[in-house]
């Protein structure tokens, strides 16, 4: 098995699926000739043609609209917003047409669209290039939110979006392009849309997380069991709508949990999870639900010093294991 | 002098790692900062690395040709001036005081100021189910606070100590033992065994039941006394109406309901056996509670019938079925077993005529009802056919002495023989 990073997963999905399927093809901002600015589809122009890896004008509103368009009659299109921070103008596209197709047709229509975009912070990008969005959109019904912790899950969920009858959000961590590497196998295979993914198991607390954060948890889970605490690590992947059953038995498993999220703790994803977990699970737990997330300011900043403020860090999660195993 | 270190610097948004291409300074090369002093390759691009100081190259530490992560230190560089710069120093320390700003996080050690008490869900759910009182637990969590872990611990240990033991009578028991063994060290006695003899570990309630009795015999000075009862009538009665009342109630009417019953009127007249030695004092107890001696196949528990002077023969015969179906299930509580005054032990379905009980510490005497026997017997010079229970009674002679217990006895031994169809019914 080929050892891939997570932007090179990312790339052999879309290329699969293009070669699998005519019908798929990719638009979004410097997509072709470029190959991406971060070079996610790379040689995709040159071995598909102009047609189906299409360079749009700086209008994320008209790719979403257009993406949406070709999707209601057929065509399986994957539109790439360069950052996620970009995709604000699109939301009305987004949350107003593509969400609500089926709804408003009475299932007449559908748009199976995935909208590819670039999330999270830790690499200077600052205001613009560092933001998480996740939240913004999950809680439109009629939406899918995807993201992908490791070149594994990437590849075999991207598959599953672009082959989803609905419109799916991918968001792919920028960091972890290049950081995180893994096994990836070759052979056609999708990971369904909407589970969870236990990726450590443990007794003594519950680490609940997604993106690149399953990845500081694990290293800080590493650390952690040297000293004798064994934590168990829940994956999201999907973060709406969210696996809930995954999330009460891994909250049930331990009764103390721990919910990262490298955006705004207030209104986050993980306000989402910490309900459900209330909701479900008060008999189980043995202390309060713990969240360690970005701090409620307006952006990530550029300063190095303080980027690292404000970013999750294995250090970050590790100080808070240790004060919740205390408990 | 001072030592820097140059990091592998970040080439690029999303560039994680880069590859030293070639080094352009050697070590002991005079190098000015921005100076460049090595080529580097990444995903995105091909850079050259700026001194971040100025001063002599020390040492080389990344290889050429080799990958490292961002921030891994590359190179030293000695440095002549004390101070280089004010201003990193100044961010240096900015920066520390930044992060030790709390916003507003909760901090769970000044919200509850003392935890022992206060449990989490978690702890009190397992707690119930497990049927383990709390208070035994020491907790590991801040500021002593019971966690999950130590309940389930505790399981675990329990489970260890006495694996036929029936939750919470045994751990009540468990405690006693623990007091009994502080307050008398025992010294173990060495037997030896010889082959194919079966070692049989000793259960907590097994200790428990032992110390007990031990504490018992050797706190009190006991003292024996036995009177023949003819219940001629009492069985007759309960005989000729056994079918009916199974039938009507749904439990079974037995002789040692009636035995308890008489017991507890007669201890509403004879109030010192109803009392405790309280070492400089006698406590005479107001509530008559009846603990009967329940045995399984291996262990003996003693269930309490609260108030029996207050209850029909009826009642109590519920009670007895009802305390005996908890001790066969294992779902008898602390509370059943709380709160004795007086025990009366039904040594007779096992056949025996005679036995000298021990007391259930601390009360003051406790009342063996024997097997009843048909038996001839002289009644006005004539022989007849009776049947014959004994009774035996086993006192705290601190605190009584023959003359008021052969009144008591003899008050039961009234009841008995007066019961009958006419006179006193099970209702």
């Amino acid at each position: 098995m080929a050892v891939l990073s997570f932007i090179e997963a990312i790339h052999l999905a879309m290329k699969e699926e293009m070669e699998r399927d005519e019908k798929v093809f990719i638009l979004g901002e410097d997509v072709g000739k470029k190959g991406g600015v971060f070079k996610a589809t790379q040689g995709l122009y040159e071995q598909f043609g102009e047609w189906r890896v299409l360079d749009t004008p700086l209008s994320e509103s008209a790719i979403a609209g257009v993406a949406i368009g070709a999707a209601m009659v057929g065509m399986r299109p994957i539109a790439e917003m360069q950052f996620a921070d970009f995709i604000l103008p699109a939301v009305n596209q987004i949350v107003s047409e593509a969400a609500k197709i089926r709804y408003r047709s009475n299932n007449d229509w559908n748009c199976p669209i995935v909208i590819r975009a670039p999330y999270g912070g830790g690499i200077h990008g600052a205001l613009y290039h560092s933001q998480s969005v996740e939240a913004l959109f999950a809680n439109t019904p009629g939406l899918k939110i995807v993201i992908p912790s490791n070149p594994y899950d990437a590849k075999g969920l991207l598959k599953a979006s672009i082959r989803d009858e609905d419109p799916v959000l991918f968001f792919e961590h920028k960091k972890a392009y290049r950081l995180i590497k893994g096994e990836v196998p070759s052979d056609d295979y999708v990971i369904p849309i909407g589970k969870a993914d236990v990726k450590r198991e443990g007794n003594d607390l519950t680490v609940i997380t997604y993106g690149l954060c399953v990845h500081y948890a694990l290293q800080a889970a590493d650390r952690l069991a040297e000293d004798g605490i064994d934590v168990h690590i829940l994956d999201l992947r999907t973060v709406y709508p969210l696996d809930k059953e995954a999330i009460i038995e891994a909250a049930s498993r331990t009764g103390k949990v721990l919910l990262v999220t490298e955006d705004n703790k207030e209104g986050s994803v993980m306000s989402e999870v910490a309900a459900i977990i209330a909701e479900y699970c008060l008999f189980e737990l043995d202390a309060p639900i713990m969240r360690l997330a970005g701090p409620d300011v307006p952006a990530m900043p550029y300063a190095p010093t303080m980027e690292r403020f404000f970013m999750i860090s294995p250090e970050k999660i590790e100080r808070a294991i240790r004060e919740l195993a205390a408990f | 002098m001072t030592i820097e270190k140059v990091i592998m610097p970040q080439l690029g948004e999303s560039v994680t790692e880069g590859t030293i291409e070639k080094w352009l300074v050697k070590p002991g090369d005079f190098v000015k900062k921005y100076d460049p002093i090595a080529e580097i390759i990444s995903d995105k691009v091909n850079a050259e690395v700026p001194s971040s100081h100025t001063g002599i190259v020390k040492e080389i530490i990344g290889k050429e040709g080799e990958t490292y992560p961002v921030g891994t230190v590359i190179c030293t560089i000695e440095i002549s001036e004390e101070k280089e710069s004010n201003i990193s120093e100044a961010i240096r320390n900015a920066t520390k005081s930044d992060l030790k700003v709390k916003i507003n996080e909760p901090d769970y050690g000044q919200l509850i100021p003392k935890q022992k008490s206060r449990y989490s869900p978690a702890v009190l759910k397992l707690a119930s189910e497990h049927k383990i009182d709390l208070e035994k637990i020491t907790g590991t969590g801040l500021n002593g606070r019971i966690t999950r872990k130590d309940v389930l611990q505790y399981i675990e240990s329990q489970k260890d100590m006495s694996p036929v033991s029936a939750g919470t009578t045994s751990k009540e028991i468990v405690q006693t033992q623990k007091e009994i063994v502080s307050s008398q060290p025992s010294t173990p006695i060495q037997i030896e065994k010889s082959a194919g003899d079966a070692e049989i570990p000793i259960t907590a309630i097994r200790r428990a039941i032992a110390n007990n009795m031990v504490r018992s015999k050797q706190e009190i000075p006991h003292a024996w006394m036995m009177m023949e009862v003819d219940v001629t009538n009492l069985v007759a009665y309960r005989d000729s109406i056994k079918k009916q009342f199974k039938e009507q109630e749904g439990f079974n009417i037995t002789y040692f309901a009636f035995f308890v019953k008489a017991v507890a009127q007669a201890l509403k007249e004879f109030p010192m056996l109803n009392s405790v030695w309280a070492g400089d004092k006698i406590i005479q107890k107001k509530d008559i509670n009846i603990s009967i001696a329940v045995a399984t196949d291996d262990a003996l528990y003693v269930p309490v019938i609260k108030h029996a002077d207050e209850k029909s023969v009826k009642g109590i015969a519920r009670e007895i079925h009802e305390l005996s179906q908890r001790v066969r299930n294992g779902t008898l509580k602390s509370e059943h077993t709380q709160g004795g005054t007086f025990t009366v032990n039904n040594t007779g379905t096992f056949g025996s005529v005679q036995s000298m009980g021990i007391i259930n510490y601390p009360q003051a005497a406790i009342l063996q009802v024997e097997a009843i026997v048909k038996r001839p017997v002289i009644i006005d010079n004539m022989i007849a056919i009776r049947d014959m229970v004994n009774l035996c009674l086993s006192i705290d002679h601190r605190i009584l002495d023959g003359f008021i217990c052969g009144k008591f006895l003899k008050r039961v031994k009234d009841i008995l023989e007066n019961t009958n169809y006419y006179e006193k019914t099970v209702y």
